[in-house]
Parts: structure tokens; sequence; C-alpha cells
């Protein structure tokens, strides 16, 4: 069969057409035809992806299919295109954007029904669409940097949808803000690999790399600090828990499935330079693993529904990056897809619960929902599960795989990363069994008449519970593609063998594996009883031991004082330093001075002569008087006739 | 002897003129100029031009003057203030006035060979009188511009009359 | 007999003066005056060198300075009229409305 590489193109312009279509039109068109058109060109590219899946896996399909248009930039020695590249792994990232994305969109618009700005809503999410198909497709590191800053750029605009509140507007700028410094790194990274390889093509870096000598260590590390921004790892993690404050679907589709994970598939895309470094690879695993545990831990105290998830990510994330790290880049990739399937389920059931309880967002308000909101219950429970590791769902196989690659990996740090994987898999399982019982068990702690007065607490929409259920069962099988060697074959390691090479490691014998399997599974069950004791069987114990260690307590509420932290060492002296010296000194002073000087010179020229027109005609009398004397000297001086009045002399004869 | 009427003359008209630039009273400066003028109408007949010597006198002394003695008297203007104006007068103008004086007078006696000298009572052209001769030009070959001054004293009339009439 | 270059230099003497008059003077009308008195200054350098080169048309310029000058003095005259109308002063130091 054949595939038409035009419609690569059309995979990202389409969303974009959604985004202008309801950009300029949305606010004139009924809710229906908003939704219908932002669904309509989400479907699209997701059946192109469909396609090009189909074409890819059959037989004699090439590896990387590619399109390039006229150049871009084009200076001597150096030539960028506007070039799409799909191969394999460009293929998992489409699947999981164009699929989570349109279910997310399927839920938004029931979830999202009675808000307002409906239409700026779908503007925006085709908008991101458009750029993070563009940046998992582009075949150069600038187109990559373009889908990059118009990510982040989204991502700003969505988490500030409810513009009229300051904390919203302020978690926007700050996520735009920070993810800034992040891009700093890249755009860096991006002039040495120029001034080292004369190319941002992945193909000319990556096959130069293999010969030419560079700084691969300051390129990749350079590289690494733009994707702490954007994926949210130490130190710049700190947007995200902020950016709940957007829209549930937000959280869902941008803050745990797409967005985060970009930083990710760079890194997993940059390989080839990061295979040149182990001093960068073993930075990545070392914070990778650092913020899985450090995020776990704040996650464990959260009160916030949303806010639980968001560290929740934050921690996922350090796992994705622990596997980078460790060379296993595609045990990476596949917890990224596994990790889109359960955190945006949850997300959304989690959405599906603050819309049944009207907006309530503390766990400490809910319980009790088991029988009211069923279809929400089971779903959730499904991500749960998968989040926590317990086989045979998704997360399982992805988290293992990431531990077992650490534990056999040539690193020195390779059982310690293990180590601090294994326990933040535990923290991981025993705070989302927390959230789990906390929101559905026991009693209902929110006030039931309250509730009554608004809608009841009853179950959500069709049109949100279906993309629910369609995760859940993704969120159960995902992970059967990765099912290691032993039992079935490792297929999801096999499809991205193209892109990463198989790992010809040690392949260590079935004891090992069997073991390490079973003390993550064994880790998991610690959790879920551990938050069972606490939470179900002595509900009050929590809160006891919380007053007990009291200061590790506040260290943990606090988020390790973090944000405090940045504000005084980071923000407050650049704040000063902006304000007093860049605007007071140089802006006022030297720029506005030079300004102001120029003004001043022309209005004391202007002063000066304006003391001629001084309005007495007394005045203008001398200076005729004057000027008549200059032009009757002039005159005698150049005219012939005083040639020779001026050259004979002067003799007077009485 | 023409050499004394120009000294006495030419000495009466300087006195006239430093007069004007000395008396405070404006009529006072006004009766000055008359007496310029009319020594001066003496040296344009001293000069041959007899009619030039007549219309100053009827026409300068006798028309304009008069007027600015009607307008004197009629404002009721009262002896000069001495009011503070403005120094670049002084600064300007009497460098400009002194430069003016003396490239004139340098040019004028560099010349003075060149110039030469009157000759006493000749007419110009020695068959007519003064009088003939500017009337054929004036008649003949300017009549046009002679035409356009009635005209602009038509206008000048008229600009007169608009200007000092009082707002009704 | 008597030389043109003195007839020139009479004239250049009243003309200085005629400048620095107006100068020097405050009053408006006096400023006039002073202007006539250039005016005739002048007069006598044209009929100075009309009796030197023989030729009428130094008088007929005279002639029509003084036509000029006449209707000139009409109509500043007026113009002054208006002006003391208006400013009740013939003082040219107060007449400034222009300055800046």
């Amino acid at each position: 069969m054949q595939f038409n590489t035009n419609l690569l193109w059309l995979i990202p312009l389409l969303p974009f057409a959604g985004f202008l279509l309801n950009g300029t039109l949305g606010r004139k068109l009924p809710r229906a035809a908003v939704a219908a058109i932002a669904l309509l060109f989400t479907l699209a590219p997701a059946l192109i992806v469909a396609d090009l899946w189909i074409y890819m896996k059959s037989a004699g399909a090439p590896i990387t299919l590619s399109i390039s248009s006229a150049p871009w930039l084009a200076v001597t020695g150096f030539q960028v295109n506007f070039a799409f590249a799909v191969d394999h792994l460009t293929l998992i990232m489409l699947g999981v954007i164009t699929g989570v994305g349109f279910l997310i969109h399927i839920y938004s618009a029931g979830y999202m029904a009675h808000e307002e700005g409906y239409w700026r809503f779908f503007a925006y999410l085709n908008l991101f669409m458009f750029f993070m198909l563009v940046l998992v497709l582009s075949s150069s590191f600038l187109l990559l940097f373009v889908g990059w800053e118009g990510v982040g750029l989204a991502s700003y605009l969505l988490i500030g949808f409810y513009f009229t509140k300051d904390s919203a507007a302020a978690a926007g700028k700050k996520a735009f803000i920070v993810n800034r410094i992040g891009d700093f790194g890249f755009l860096l990274a991006m002039f040495l690999l120029i001034a080292n390889f004369h190319s941002l093509d992945f193909g000319d870096v990556f096959t130069r790399a293999a010969t030419l000598p560079a700084p691969f260590t300051a390129i990749c590390l350079l590289l690494f600090l733009g994707a702490t921004g954007k994926s949210a790892q130490i130190p710049l993690y700190i947007w995200l828990p902020d950016a709940m404050e957007g829209p549930t679907p937000v959280s869902a589709l941008i803050h745990a499935a797409t967005m985060v994970t970009a930083g990710v598939y760079m890194v997993a895309r940059c390989h080839v330079l990061f295979d040149h470094s182990a001093f960068a690879l073993t930075t990545v695993a070392v914070i990778g693993a650092a913020t899985a545990l450090f995020a776990a831990t704040i996650g464990l105290v959260q009160h916030d529904i949303k806010r639980v998830l968001a560290y929740s990510t934050v921690s996922q994330l350090g796992y994705m990056f622990l596997g980078c790290g460790v060379a296993a880049y595609s045990a990476g990739i596949f917890h990224l897809m596994t990790h889109a399937f359960f955190k945006a389920l949850l997300f959304l059931a989690a959405g599906s619960v603050i819309h049944a309880l009207n907006g309530e967002q503390d766990m400490r308000m809910m319980g009790g929902l088991r029988k009211r909101i069923p279809i929400t219950y089971w779903t959730m429970t499904a991500g749960v599960f998968a989040i926590a590791g317990i086989p045979p769902l998704s997360g399982f196989f992805s988290k293992d795989e990431i531990l077992y690659q650490t534990f056999i990996s040539p690193n020195p740090l390779g059982k310690l990363l293990w180590a601090v994987g294994v326990l933040t898999a535990g923290l991981t399982s025993f705070y989302m069994f927390r959230l789990w019982f906390k929101t559905f068990s026991g009693k209902p702690r929110f006030d039931e008449s309250a509730q009554e007065h608004g809608h009841g607490v009853h179950e959500s929409p069709l049109m949100m519970t279906v993309p629910l259920m369609v995760l859940a069962v993704l969120a159960i099988v995902g992970g059967w593609v990765g099912i290691p060697m032993p039992f079935g074959h490792n297929e999801f390691e096999h499809f991205l063998a193209p892109v990463f090479g198989l790992k010809e490691g040690v392949d260590s014998s079935i004891t090992l594996q069997m073991s390490l399997a079973s003390t993550s599974f064994a880790v998991a069950l610690v959790g879920l009883y551990a938050a069972w004791i606490f939470y179900v069987k002595h509900p009050g114990s929590a809160g006891a031991l919380a007053k007990k260690f009291r200061s590790l307590y506040s260290l943990l509420d606090h988020k390790y004082w973090v944000d405090e932290i940045y504000g005084r060492l980071i923000v407050a002296p650049l704040l000063g330093i902006s304000r007093f010296i860049l605007n007071g000194l140089i802006d006022t002073g030297v720029i506005q001075g030079t300004a102001s000087g120029l003004a001043g010179t022309t209005r004391g020229g202007g002063w000066l002569v304006r003391r001629v027109q001084s309005g007495n005609i007394r005045s203008y009398a001398g200076w005729l008087a004057l000027g008549a004397a200059a032009l009757i000297s002039y005159i005698l001086i150049h005219s012939q006739y005083s040639f020779s009045l001026v050259t004979t002399s002067f003799s007077f004869h009485p | 002897m023409q050499v004394a009427l120009f000294i006495i003359f030419g000495l009466l008209a300087v006195a006239g003129a430093l007069n004007l630039l000395y008396q405070r009273h404006p009529i006072n400066s006004a009766l000055s100029l008359i007496v310029v003028m009319m020594s001066l109408a003496v040296l344009y007949f001293s000069l041959g031009a007899e009619f030039l010597a007549a219309a100053q006198v009827i026409v300068y002394s006798g028309a304009v003057m008069v007027l600015f003695v009607f307008v004197i008297m009629l404002l009721n203007a009262g002896e000069e203030v001495h009011t503070r104006g403005s120094k670049m007068a002084y600064i300007a103008g009497i460098p400009g006035t002194t430069a003016i004086f003396c490239i004139l007078t340098f040019v004028f006696l560099k010349q003075r060979n060149a110039l030469g000298a009157t000759h006493l009572r000749d007419s110009l052209s020695g068959t007519s009188s003064n009088i003939t001769e500017v009337s054929h030009q004036l008649f003949t070959s300017l009549l046009l511009p002679f035409e356009v001054t009635s005209i602009l004293i038509l206008v000048a009339i008229l600009g007169a009359v608009v200007l000092a009439r009082r707002e009704s | 007999m008597v030389p043109i270059a003195w007839y020139l230099i009479l004239a250049a003497i009243l003309f200085s003066i005629g400048v620095a008059a107006f100068l020097i003077k405050r009053n408006v009308i006096s400023i006039f005056m002073s202007i006539e008195l250039m005016l005739n200054a002048v007069n006598l350098t044209f009929v100075a060198f009309a009796h030197m080169w023989h030729q009428v048309s130094g008088q007929i310029f005279v002639f029509f300075v003084m036509v000029v000058a006449a209707a000139e003095a009409a109509v500043g005259l007026a113009i002054i009229i208006a002006l003391f109308r208006v400013r009740q002063t013939l003082n040219i130091d107060q007449v400034d409305l222009l300055k800046d």
C-alpha cells in the first residue's frame, strides 16, 4: 500500500485550522458548533495517524518517512528546512497525542459545557495540538523548538484560562517564565550544535556526531536543562503544581499526557548525543530519581486531589528520565505511553469527581462516593491500580522495566538508583491509594444538604464517562505490548529498535528478573496496605502521626519551602536589579537621558535662536542694521569693482 | 560760492538730523525733519534738479510732514518715556550703524577722483530745462510706472481710510 | 566745483543718523520719521549721481521714491492710529505681543 507523504503536513495543520476557525468565529457560533469544529479537526489527524500506523507496520514499509519543503533559513554553510520525519518513535508519540488528545477533547465538550469562554478553550486546545504535533513531527532542532515554545504558549493560555482569578493568571506567568529558563538552555545547546556540526537537522547532526568531536557533555546538559523546564524536573518543576489552576482537561492533556513528556521525547530523540557523554546520562538519571522521590514525598500530604496528581506526574516523569538516564530509552518511552493512559484517566476521573461534587477539590471534604458515581469509581480504580504498579495493569510493566534496566545498568550508581526507585514506587502506591480511599470510601464528609441544593451528587454525562472507559481499558491492557521477553516478547522494544538499537546487554537470568518484579509488586502491596490502615481501618491515625512529627509534616506540607527559597534567592534579587539598576539607572538614566539630552540640546538651540524673535521692534531694527552692514561688506568684498578697491592703498588728500 | 552753499546747508541738514535724534518730544523731531528737508531742497537745486527741489518742498515738507504733525497732535503724543527696551538694539545696532557709515564713507572717499565734481547750474543735457527732461521721460518711456503710481496712491488712500476708521 | 564725493558722504551721514534714530527712539512716530530721513538721504545720493552721469533717470527714481514714501507714510500713520486706539500707547517697547 502507499501513503501520501503530503498528508504529513495535514496532521498538524488541521488542528491549526480548527484554532483559526474557533478563534475567529467561535464567539458567534453556538456551543455545539464550536465543539464539533474542535472535535473534527482533532479526529481527522487521528485518522491520518491511524492510516500511517497501518502503513508503517505493513510489510516492506520504510522505517522513516520524511517530507521537506522550501528552505526556511539559508545562509552560507547553514540551512534549515521545514521538514517532518516519521519514524517509530514519532509514531508512538503521534498515537498518544492524537488518541489521548481526541478522547480529552470529547471529555472537555462535556466538562466545560457550562463555562464561559467555551470557544476560547477549544481554540487554545487546538492550538496546543498543532504545536505539539509540530514538535514531534519535526526533523530538525529548530522546528522542534518552535513546537516547544508553542506548547509553552498554549500552556500559559490554558493555565490562565480563568483569567479573572489572580491565582490562575499568576500560575500561567510562572509556568511560562520557568519554562523560559529551560528554553535558554535549549537555545545554548542549539548554538553549540550549529557551531560544531553546522546543521540543526537531526539526520545531519546524528551522523556527524558519530565522527566529529564536540562538547557533548555541555550540549547534553544544556538540552537537559530545557527538558527540566518543560518536563518539570528538579530544579524547574515548581510550575506544574501551580498549573492545576487550569481546567481539569487541560491538566490531563497538557500536564500529564503530552506537553510534559516533550522533554522525555527530546532526550530520547537525542540519544545519539547523550550516548557520547556518560556524565550527562548519569546527571539525567540522578535528577530523574531524585525528582521522583522528592515529589512523591510532597504528594503524601497534599489535600487537593489535583495537587496529588500533579506531584505524582512530576514523580512519574522522574521515572521516565531515570529510564533514559540509564540508556534504556525504550523503557522510558514505554512508561511515557502507559503514563499518558493512566494519568489522563486519573485526571479526567478526578474532574468527574469534582464535577459531581460541584467544584469541591479538597479530599478532606470527600468520601463515600463509591456507590453514587460508579462509573467514575471503577475507571478511577483502574487508573489507581495502574499507577501503583499492580500487575497485570500497564503501570506495573513499564515501571518494572525501568527499575530492571536501572538495576542491571553498568552505571556505578545503578543499584542505588534502583533502591530510590523502589522506595518511590512504595510511596506512590501509598499516596495514590490514600487518594482512592479518601475520595471514595468511608462516610461522606461533604455537606449533603448543600449538594442536594445544587445538582446533587450525580454521575457525569456520557460525554465524559465514555472517554474514561476507553482510557481505563487502555490503562489495563496498554502494558501488555511491553511484557518482557521471558513471558512473551518485548514487542515495544522491538518496535523501537530501529530508533534506539536493541540493547545487546546482559540478558540476565530469569530469576533476577522475577525477583526484581516481585520486589516491585510487594512494595506496591505494602503501600496499599499502609493506606488502608491509615485511612480506612483507623481513620484518625494519619492526623495523629502528623501531629507527632510536626516539623517533618510541616516541611512536606510546605513543599520543602522551595518556592519561598527561590523567591528569596532568585526572584527578589532579580526584581531588585531590574527595578534599580536596569530600570532606574539604565532605562531612566542612560536611554531616557540620551533621548531627553538630544531633546534638550534642540530646545537649547531653539532658545538661543528664539531670542531673535523677541517681539521688540527695536531689537529687530538692530538686527536689520547689522544685517545690512554685513550685506554691504559682502558685496564690497566680492564685487569686481572692489578688487581694486581693496588692493590699492588708501590715501586722503584734503 | 557753491562750496559755501553746500557747507552751510549741509551743516544745517546734519544739525537738523542730530536734533531729530536728540529731541524727546516728537513734535520737535518733526520740525527738525522739516529743516532737514528744506536744506536738502536747496542742495537738490544746487545739483540742477529744480523740479525735485520744488517737489521736495511741496510734497515732502508741505504734505507728508504736515501729515506727521497732524497725527502727532491728534494722538497727543507726549514726551518719550524712557522704557527698558531691548539691549539687542544697542548690541547689534550700534556696530551695524557704525559699520554702514564707515564702509560707505570709505568707498566714497576712495573713489572721489573718479566721481569728479559738480558743474554749477548746468542743466543735464544743455538744451532743455530740467522739468522738460523729467516730464519727457515720465510721459513717454515711463508712462506705465507713472500710471501705476496713481493706482498706488489710490490704494494707499483706501488703506489709510480702512485702517484708521473707528469701529462702529 | 564741489566734489560729488562730499554730497555722497553727506548722504551717508544722514543715513547713519537715520539708522541710529531708528534704533534709539522709542516713540513710534519718531521712528517713522527716521525712516523718512533715511529715504531722503538716499534721494540725495540718487540726485548726486544723476548730476554726475548727466542722466535724468536718477531724478526720475527720486520722483518715484517720493511718491511711494508719501503713500507709505499715509498708510503707516493710519496703522499707528489704529494701534494707538487698541494699545493706548505710542511706546514701541510696549507693542510686543508677538514675543515668545
